[in-house]
């Protein structure tokens, strides 16, 4: 952490608010771009931006420096996505449930999905990359998210999550085998 | 070595593998390995196309907007470094307070003074405790129903940890003479013992008791209603508060 950052950190927790402000504005986009790869809706991903910096600033007296900060707000906004992710989950699990004749319409619908060329070709695979990483359970998504694009270490996702290095390995794993399950039909065709 | 497991090439790929230098050596002398190791990387190569919208350059400004109203409510509580360590110990020695206030009958600006401190520090706590209450009843009573068992671990955990300063704020309450509070709290505190108690994975018919048991007593509605009013108070200034209660 440079001195310019921990001196805002410390005015900000004598509750110096252009301080606070400062943090909000270096910090914004890369809480946005994690929230919006672990919730994948823009609105959720606002509402995660906006809910880790109130909580950061209730919480700064929890922040020590050991951790980078930006480590400490992935922290907070990782657990609030989580929490979010799985009401989401439920409510949506809510919405489906007895509807089995809607949901044998939508199988059949994916069974229409485009093939591997007119996928790969159409300039969709980001589309199926964003669906795969759908099917992720919260814990799972959560924790590839913070490995894979935010480059965290494990050890320190399963700190970060409360679930420790075996658990959040396992949640990693789990991930990347349903990614590749999803994925390799298409990109595999690209080989 | 034998064969490389698809573990070993994720941990490789991220740069976390203990036995790095023996699953290189591997790979370099065993093509269905690479072969394997070739698939993992493209896969996860791919994920990177994922896009994320673009937010310009003015966007942390305009975070901060959003957030700034909301931060300067908070800046009027009183700042004591980690308050939220002690607000259970606090609420605690408020009860005594309270109670030595009542014994004592010494009234006094002073006194009225102080009490009033006492009484928005509760506020702050409490507001806090009522907002993960919220959210632990509201998960709950929007769980899918009739699919087998389900893992409310999660919830089990924040209801158990929710209890002990439940337990102190009904106190408070009731010694300071709300009763609306203490009612909800009395109310909050039953379903939160449930909550705690319950198996970690609940079958339909008891994840449709604890939903009865939420929705029989109107209890997310009345947490609500009153997790509004204690922040209302807790942003109200000191001196209009001299006449309120908790």
């Amino acid at each position: 952490m440079d001195a310019e950052a921990g001196s805002a950190i410390e005015r900000a927790r004598s509750g110096d608010s252009d301080a606070f402000r400062l943090l909000v504005e270096q910090h914004s986009h890369a809480i946005f771009r994690l929230a919006y790869r672990m919730t994948g809706n823009e609105q959720d991903a606002e509402d995660v931006v906006q809910e880790t910096f109130l909580r950061a600033y209730r919480q700064l007296d929890k922040y020590e420096a050991r951790s980078s900060f930006s480590t400490w707000l992935f922290r907070i906004a990782s657990n609030y996505s989580l929490d979010l992710i799985r009401m989401r989950k439920r409510h949506e699990d809510r919405r489906e449930r007895g509807t089995s004749e809607e949901r044998d319409i939508l199988d059949t619908v994916a069974m229409d999905t485009p093939g591997p060329d007119r996928v790969v070709y159409g300039g969709q695979v980001k589309d199926r990359v964003n669906a795969a990483l759908n099917q992720l359970s919260a814990q799972e998504r959560t924790a590839f998210v913070l490995r894979h694009f935010e480059g965290l270490s494990i050890d320190e996702i399963g700190k970060a999550l409360g679930t420790g290095t075996n658990a959040t390995k396992h949640s990693i794993f789990r991930a990347v085998q349903k990614l590749r399950k999803s994925l390799e039909p298409v990109v595999g065709h690209a080989r | 070595m034998k064969h490389a497991s698809e573990e070993q090439l994720v941990l490789l790929y991220y740069g976390e593998a203990a036995d790095a230098a023996d699953i290189d050596r591997h790979l370099e002398g065993c093509e269905t390995c690479r072969a394997e190791y070739r698939a993992l990387q493209l896969v996860l190569n791919t994920v990177n196309s994922a896009p994320v919208p673009e937010r310009g350059a003015e966007y942390g400004a305009e975070v901060w907007k959003r957030v700034e109203n909301r931060l300067g409510r908070r800046k009027r509580r009183p700042s004591f470094t980690q308050w939220w360590i002690w607000a259970p110990a606090m609420a605690a020695l408020l009860v005594g307070a309270f109670l030595a206030g009542r014994l004592t009958h010494k009234p006094g600006a002073e006194l009225a003074k102080n009490q009033q401190i006492r009484e928005r520090i509760l506020l702050v706590a409490v507001g806090d405790h009522l907002e993960r209450s919220q959210m632990v009843l509201a998960e709950l009573s929007n769980a899918p129903n009739g699919r087998g068992k389900l893992d409310i671990s999660d919830e089990r955990q924040m209801a158990a940890d929710l209890l002990e300063d439940n337990r102190l704020y009904r106190q408070t309450a009731h010694v300071t003479g709300d009763t609306a509070v203490a009612n909800v709290l009395d109310d909050l505190e039953r379903v939160l013992i449930e909550i705690a108690h319950s198996p970690t994975e609940v079958s339909s018919e008891q994840l449709e008791d604890l939903q009865h048991q939420i929705e029989s007593r109107g209890l997310l509605f009345k947490v609500r209603v009153l997790g509004s009013r204690v922040h209302q108070e807790e942003v109200a200034p000191t001196a209009q508060k001299d006449t309120k209660k908790l």
